[in-house]
């Protein structure tokens, strides 16, 4: 018998969900909401127009931050990783700030920056700008020094050389890079919106538990996170197959 | 690069040092520039560093931050490793499974943390659950993606050679995927510490997560609160190297192309 | 001259080897190729077989159903007698390129098939082989030091270490530069000669083939049938000049053209 491929793993799925509401209905007494009643929350959100609000709260920010992060990340990082030198002297500063929650900024970014968007979108910009930064490095170290001297080879001028070799070249790992960070930064949005603002998916996860114990609202809004975290992924990886940036996967 | 002059070994600590310097004028002079009387001077931040030592207060929290990501992590090893292992060997099996993966995937560990101690409470616990929630996802897909690019030619070699399949999966797939299984794994290190940091911001009470948000909020010492973040840097960063040290034994360190 | 022929008369009645009737058939798309047709042929105990053809023929695809990593669409695969049903440690095929284990030492790689043995035997296995293929000093070395030529002898010194009835090898020099080619054919034939194993080699280069074998098989394209078998019959040490070499070699030509026509 022939089943659609997306069968099993909708069945499996929905196995999961059957034991999960299961469990909850066989414990009157737990907290914890089944997905029914999650599912529930996110119908009530809807209605209330609360879900669109906090989605595109939550997406504001992390455009913010993220964009900022980018424009200045990459180009640094790319001018770094060409000179030598400059890398050298600021590699062990920037592995030093990596490891760095981007949430232990949130004293200082409270401290500059007040509570708020702009705290949360520093957040954001914090997590995202040392990882870009070495992606960036990376991707100039990566370049196979033959692409390198041709262009040399024939003579380009250094604007002509960043645009018709280098460019190109770092793209697909930019474009990696780039998914990858962009799943930090969501990631650093929920967490930066549960401290620090009265909006968004994070706020809404906090403020539903305080305010109440909705904790269908809770899981609803984790589903949310999830649901839109994959979706910006799957984005950004069809960016990634454009065909004038796939050159490099064909490499092998 | 462009430099086409090799630098010369000195010059590898020396240019670190001036960069170093530099952002510690910037930093001293901004802080007197600005006369801001919160935001500690890079002095001040010394003093800070010492005082917690003294206190050992310091080391406490260190153990504590520590401990979480080794539970965690190894946890979170102990279980994706076998688990990544079968479902990259049996590609129908990840055929299942894999769609909830990557759902759940992208679920911020923090985004748990209601869920967290709806289960275990505030404390321990609760931030060992966040660092394996953390690390568990990239060692998984590392593990399922090692697995599915061992060349084809190793396993028929392998059975050429009589194996079964469980001795096939622990003497050849097991080996040929592990480079790939340690990046994931240092990256998953690099997570669990970001995690335990900031579980212990929200959900603990001990830690250097806490310590960064208690010394703010008992007496904006933000001295201290600087001197915490650089040890987080510092021990993060150290945690890194030592994984990366581990990549560079001879049997492994075959299929890292950048073998620097 | 040429003998198209099955069996070779006056050699032992038994063959090591036998194939009947076999048939491989490649499923691509829910569309069935076929890609060998009717392989009937006979291999003696010790006798060192090349099998030839135009590229994309299915020489490795023979060597790899005789071996046991497909299964047929038809007919069967003996050896000794017994019906091949997948792949052991009787019959080891040695790859084109990056055969070896790259986490295991030289040591560690000659040693892959052995661990039933006990500890001493094991390790003089080990060394002896390690001196057959000449890789003497390289005991602890991993296959990224070793040049490409060291590493197919390795390949050969892992395959050996076993004991096997018969030993398969796909084009193994076929990545190597043209020098290195000649002297691991040197190797092959001393080794085979020392040790008289069953070989069973396929490769594209004719020189190599009338140089190395004691009959040489040639496929036609696909889907390929047996079209010829000739028989080299110089002693060795073969004298690449000598009038029957280049009647043979010509010979072999004149049969791969035809192949190719077909």
């Amino acid at each position: 018998m022939r089943f659609p491929r997306w069968l099993r793993p909708a069945l499996f799925i929905a196995a999961l969900l059957a034991i999960w509401e299961i469990a909850v209905d066989f414990h009157p007494g737990q907290i914890l909401p089944g997905p029914v009643s999650v599912a529930g929350g996110i119908v009530d959100l809807l209605q209330h127009g609360l879900l669109l609000k906090y989605v595109v709260a939550s997406l504001f920010r992390v455009t913010w931050g993220f964009v900022l992060a980018a424009v200045l990340a990459i180009p640094i990082g790319l001018t770094l990783g060409w000179y030598r030198r400059g890398e050298m002297a600021f590699n062990p500063l920037v592995q030093i700030f990596r490891p760095i929650s981007p949430l232990a900024w949130i004293p200082i970014a409270i401290l500059w920056f007040g509570v708020g968007d702009l705290a949360a979108i520093f957040l954001i910009f914090v997590g995202c700008f040392f990882p870009l930064l070495l992606t960036a490095m990376s991707a100039v170290h990566n370049i196979p020094d033959v692409y390198i001297n041709a262009g040399r080879n024939f003579g380009l001028s250094p604007s002509a050389f960043v645009s018709r070799v280098l460019y190109p070249a770092v793209i697909p790992q930019l474009l990696v890079g780039l998914r990858i960070t962009l799943g930090v930064a969501w990631l650093v949005v929920v967490a930066a919106e549960m401290i620090s603002v009265n909006s968004g998916l994070g706020f809404l996860i906090v403020d539903a538990r305080n305010a109440g114990n909705r904790y269908d609202l809770v899981i609803a809004g984790m589903v949310i996170i999830g649901a839109i975290g994959l979706l910006l992924d799957i984005g950004m990886r069809s960016l990634e197959q454009i065909k004038s940036f796939r050159w490099r996967y064909s490499e092998g | 690069m462009s430099s086409m002059i090799k630098p010369r070994t000195w010059e590898r600590f020396f240019w670190p040092l001036i960069a170093a310097a530099l952002l510690l004028a910037l930093w001293h002079y901004s802080v007197v520039w600005t006369a801001t009387k919160v935001f500690p001077s890079p002095m001040s931040v010394e003093k800070g560093i010492v005082e917690l030592f003294h206190k050992h207060v310091l080391w406490a929290d260190i153990e504590d931050s520590l401990r979480r990501v080794a539970i965690g992590f190894g946890l979170a090893v102990v279980i994706g490793v076998p688990l990544g292992l079968s479902l990259g060997w049996y590609p129908s099996a990840n055929q299942v499974v894999n769609p909830v993966i990557q759902i759940v995937r992208p679920i911020s560990p923090i985004a748990w943390i209601p869920v967290a101690i709806i289960f275990f409470g505030v404390g321990d616990r609760a931030a060992i659950f966040l660092v394996f929630l953390g690390s568990f996802f990239p060692i998984l897909v590392a593990c399922v993606s090692g697995v599915s690019s061992v060349p084809p030619i190793f396993r028929s070699a392998g059975r050429n050679f009589g194996l079964s399949t469980p001795q096939l999966l622990a003497r050849v797939v097991f080996p040929a995927a592990l480079p790939q299984i340690l990046i994931g794994a240092r990256l998953a290190l690099g997570i669990a510490w970001l995690v335990v940091v900031a579980g212990e911001m929200i959900a603990v009470d001990s830690g250097l997560g806490y310590l960064v948000i208690d010394s703010r909020n008992s007496g904006k010492r933000y001295d201290l609160v600087v001197a915490a973040m650089l040890m987080i840097g510092v021990i993060g960063l150290t945690l890194d190297f030592c994984f990366r040290r581990l990549e560079k034994i001879k049997s492994v360190r075959w299929g890292f192309r950048d073998a620097s | 001259m040429s003998q198209t022929q099955e069996v070779v008369p006056g050699i032992k009645s038994a063959p090591k080897l036998q194939a009947e009737h076999l048939g491989v058939v490649y499923d691509r798309d829910g569309q069935s190729m076929p890609v060998l047709d009717d392989i009937n042929l006979q291999v003696s105990d010790g006798e060192f077989i090349c099998l030839v053809g135009p590229s994309g023929c299915g020489k490795s695809t023979l060597l790899n159903a005789m071996a046991g990593f497909l299964s047929p669409a038809s007919g069967s695969v003996a050896i000794d007698g017994e019906t091949v049903t997948g792949p052991d440690p009787r019959r080891i095929l040695v790859f084109q390129e990056r055969g070896v284990f790259p986490w295991l030492t030289v040591e560690g790689n000659i040693g892959f098939g052995l661990s039933k043995l006990p500890r001493a035997e094991r390790e003089q296995r080990i060394a002896h082989y390690v001196k057959t293929v000449r890789l003497e000093g390289f005991e602890n070395s991993y296959p990224s030091d070793l040049s490409g030529g060291m590493k197919q002898r390795l390949q050969v010194a892992r395959a050996l270490a076993v004991n096997p009835d018969i030993l398969f090898l796909d084009e193994p020099f076929g990545a190597l530069d043209s020098i290195t080619r000649v002297i691991m054919r040197g190797e092959l034939l001393r080794i085979w000669q020392a040790e008289r194993r069953t070989i069973l080699f396929v490769t594209h280069d004719i020189d190599e083939a009338v140089q190395l074998a004691d009959r040489v098989v040639v496929l036609s394209s696909r889907p390929a049938r047996i079209q010829d078998v000739l028989t080299i019959d110089i002693a060795h040490p073969r004298n690449i000049s000598s009038p029957r070499y280049l009647e043979l070699r010509d010979e072999l030509l004149k049969q791969i053209g035809l192949a190719y026509e077909i």
